[in-house]
């Protein structure tokens, strides 16, 4: 290994009630690609933000160039020459490429800005990363990639020396990776030391020279890429024993629906440029079908096409056996599908309004503006929902942001169970809950089965899709990548799945 | 997490509608004090008295005067709580005048119908608006100072830049008449308020308007047409405006566009603001708009009977509108809590 450019050791972070990082450790050499892997909630984004000053570290120690260094803030550790690429690029759209690249450090000539040494500094910046760009142009009139490249320009302008790349592809097209690869590498032979944070396997495989696994805020271990294989990698980010998975690897990718349920949705050759490559896929009465796969896999964008979020761009989707056109949520819910987002804060509780008003809310969208539910009818319903679901609240008339987290995820179940659909979507629906409501939501999940609704049912946690579901679409990389049904379905099989190599 | 009821005053103090009123009660007794003849033990500004069977007195002429902004300030409480903003209410005032003035003068059309028209142009404006903000996507303060410029344009072009004068006796009512011993006014402020009341309360349409302004995507999400709902409020802002543009031209018996509803759609923002509803969307209460219309009137009133030069008045004006808007805010009543404690210790 090359000398040592960054040293963080024994590294622990506490928020009240959690512990984020505990003695965790994070070694990055001059002219290194490392890679930092972890599902989420592994404490990788913590672990950069204790580096970059955003937060104080609780314990441990940070020794990079051979000085201990405690930023307090992301500027100071700027300019100690560590600086940061967030996954959305942080820019400013409507200034020129140049001003964007050199914003609060203009060259000034006599108190005045200088546009000319401006323009030049920033083509150097640009030519460092071997782009030849109009610098006066507009950002936003460049594609993503190349914002991505200003971002690095500007990050780098600073004399970095170390430069921490936060999930920057996951916008991007092939093309633009590999461009985004081709300026790391060149950095990376500068001397450069480039901490590299994604969920595409493939990416990690091509171009990072070493590992460094997190789980549950815990260092699993640092490996040197050439010599990990995928299975191995992946148990170890799912925390589970290498030698159980490597005995699976040759598992069947797709095996049979053995059930001989009435199919109510089925899609063909569906899918969206840029979002999920065309699968197939299909959904039978009284069943609950799993998604698996890493972050970022694909598995919501599944659900956005489905419910009329996002507009399929190839395939059909069939409901009962009749073509229907899901364009708008609106017509998805008016063929019977409900949809729980993963991102509950902004796309499902409606802060303000009441516990009552957020459960009856789509019950009453669907009967239009003029029929409105009675007063004690609402009540009915909330009433049984809050029994029926244990919803933890001082009445149905306290504003939804007052609840804790597991409790609106549960208001926001009834909301869609009230509205008796045949088929549920439910994207991470124990993300971020206690583990008393998880349980119950778990629950509610085999009843909804056993009731003969059909279920898609999204989660990060594979124990969770094993236990909950009759058959598992593991999708990688944006892809279907195969199917388990039944007696087929354990973790190590996903995970094979998950690894294998195209 | 059981139910806590929490003391009496504090659920006062934090109900919505508890500021605004009180702002309002201090400011009547102000008025009291400062107005009062102590050797005749009366008031001039209380003071209400019965001529030809009709109320008159300066708390009439405040309903009366202020019926203008009220209508203003219950349409855009609609608006502002989709998180949206109407500039356009001002321009919107001249055209339902200008187009009232014009066919009740130069025509034969029956007056309801004449109304009718006016008020379906400005339907038309306020549609117009919406379409920009919910189908074009258009930030609503710049779709709505489109035609806070143009609307007044229109108007002209309608009159040829000329101010029509009439004398056309039922339209002069609608401004100057006396309903039920009370100015009619009055009743239409009634009307449109219970109109409002009853479109919002008694359908879901309130709940699809608050539930849009505080989560537009998760509203979206359930089904909600969000499109049309803010279609519908700027709509209904629009009509509003045209029922206050009928009154205020009725009013000085002309149609003047270029002056009527004169920055009459900052003084209904306030309004709607003063009255407890949030800028940025969600819960609306149309009673508490009404109340700080009422407030802005008052103060308006209060500072001709002072006599302070139109000049100056704005500020003490702007003065209580921010000490109201503060004493709404938790933020601030923490704030301030936290000061005195700290003095006292």
């Amino acid at each position: 290994m090359n000398d040592v450019l960054l040293e963080m050791r024994g590294i622990t972070k506490a928020f009240p009630g959690v512990k984020a990082l505990s003695d965790v450790e994070l070694v990055v050499g001059r002219g290194e690609v490392h890679a930092v892997m972890g599902e989420n909630g592994a404490g990788k984004s913590t672990l950069i933000k204790v580096l970059t000053g955003v937060y104080p570290r609780d314990a441990g120690m940070v020794v990079f160039c051979g000085k201990t260094i405690s930023p307090a803030a992301p500027i100071e550790a700027e300019a100690l020459g560590i600086s940061t690429v967030y996954q959305e690029v942080n820019l400013i759209p409507h200034l020129s490429v140049a001003e964007n690249i050199l914003l609060g450090r203009q060259p000034k000539r006599l108190g005045f800005l200088s546009w000319r040494a401006i323009r030049r500094q920033a083509e150097k910046a640009l030519e460092r990363l071997g782009l030849h760009l109009d610098v006066t142009q507009e950002l936003s009139s460049y594609s993503v990639a190349i914002q991505q490249m200003a971002a690095i320009a500007r990050a780098l302008d600073v004399d970095a020396r170390l430069l921490i790349l936060d999930e920057p592809t996951s916008s991007l097209d092939e093309q633009e990776v590999d461009e985004l690869f081709r300026v790391m590498r060149k950095l990376r032979a500068d001397g450069l030391g480039i901490i590299f944070i994604t969920h595409f396997l493939d990416q990690v495989y091509e171009i990072s020279d070493r590992i460094t696994v997190l789980r549950n805020g815990e260092l699993v271990g640092v490996y040197d890429t050439s010599s990990l294989p995928r299975l191995t990698l992946i148990g170890k980010m799912l925390g589970k024993k290498p030698e159980e998975v490597e005995r699976l690897e040759s598992t069947a990718a797709t095996a049979k629906d053995t059930t001989e349920r009435k199919t109510v949705i089925e899609a063909q050759g569906l899918g969206r440029q840029g979002g999920i490559a065309p699968f197939d896929m299909h959904m039978c009465e009284g069943e609950v079908l799993g998604l698996a796969g890493l972050l970022g896999s694909g598995r919501t964008e599944i659900a956005r096409l489905l419910f009329g979020i996002d507009r399929a761009d190839a395939g059909e989707v069939r409901i009962d056996g009749q073509p229907v056109s899901l364009t708008s949520s609106r017509k998805a819910i008016a063929r019977g599908i409900g949809f729980c987002s993963e991102d509950r804060k902004s796309e499902g509780v409606i802060p303000h309004l009441s516990v009552r008003e957020n459960i009856i809310l789509a019950i009453q969208a669907s009967r239009g503006l003029l029929k409105l539910l009675s007063r004690q009818e609402q009540l009915k319903i909330v009433d049984h929902y809050i029994q029926a679901l244990n919803i933890k609240t001082p009445g149905p008339e306290t504003p939804m942001e007052s609840l804790s987290g597991g409790n609106q995820q549960k208001v926001l179940l009834a909301r869609w169970l009230a509205m008796q659909p045949r088929i549920i979507i439910l994207d991470e629906p124990t993300r971020g809950i206690d583990v008393g409501s998880k349980a119950e939501i778990e629950k509610l999940v085999a009843s909804l089965r056993e009731r003969g609704m059909s279920v898609l049912f999204i989660s990060s946690e594979l124990e969770e899709v094993v236990r909950n579901c009759q058959r598992i679409l593991v999708l990688r990389d944006r892809k279907k990548v195969g199917e388990l049904a039944g007696g087929e379905i354990d973790e190590q099989r996903i995970m094979g799945l998950i690894a294998k190599n195209v | 997490m059981s139910a806590d009821p929490l003391p009496f005053w504090k659920r006062l103090l934090s109900s919505r509608g508890f500021w605004p009123i009180t702002g309002l009660a201090l400011l009547l007794l102000f008025d009291l004090v400062y107005t009062t003849d102590f050797f005749r033990h009366e008031s001039s500004f209380f003071r209400l008295e019965i001529r030809d069977g009709h109320l008159y007195g300066t708390l009439i002429d405040i309903l009366n005067q202020g019926s203008k902004g009220i209508l203003l300030a219950l349409g855009m409480t609609l608006v502002i709580a989709t998180g949206g903003v109407d500039l356009s209410v001002g321009a919107v005032m001249a055209i339902s005048g200008v187009i009232a003035a014009l066919l009740a003068t130069q025509t034969n059309i029956p007056f309801p119908v004449v109304i009718a028209l006016a008020l379906v142009a400005t339907l038309v404006a306020g549609l117009w608006n919406g379409a920009l903000v919910a189908y074009v996507g258009v930030q609503p303060i710049v779709a709505t100072l489109i035609l806070m410029v143009a609307g007044r344009g229109v108007a002209l072009l309608f009159t040829d830049g000329q101010i029509i004068t009439f004398t056309h006796e039922p339209l002069v009512y609608v401004g100057n008449g006396h309903f039920l011993g009370l100015p009619f006014t009055t009743t239409i402020v009634a009307v449109v308020f219970l109109a409002l009341a009853l479109l919002t309360r008694k359908t879901s349409l309130g709940m699809f308007i608050e539930s849009t302004g505080d989560n537009e995507r998760a509203s979206g999400f359930c089904g909600l047409n969000v499109r049309a709902i803010k279609l519908l409020v700027y709509g209904f802002s629009g009509v509003c405006a045209g029922v206050a543009g009928l009154i205020a031209t009725s009013n000085i018996k002309a149609a003047d566009s270029s002056r009527v509803g004169e920055n009459m759609e900052l003084d209904a923002i306030c309004a709607v603001v003063v009255g407890g509803t949030s800028l940025s969307g969600g819960r609306f209460t149309l009673v508490g708009s009404i109340i700080g219309a009422i407030l802005i009137q008052t103060l308006t009133t209060t500072m001709y009977g002072l006599g302070v030069p139109p000049a100056v008045a704005p500020v003490p004006k702007a003065l209580v509108v921010v000490a109201v808007c503060l004493l709404q805010s938790e933020t601030f009543r923490t704030k301030v809590r936290r000061l005195f404690k700290r003095s006292s210790t």
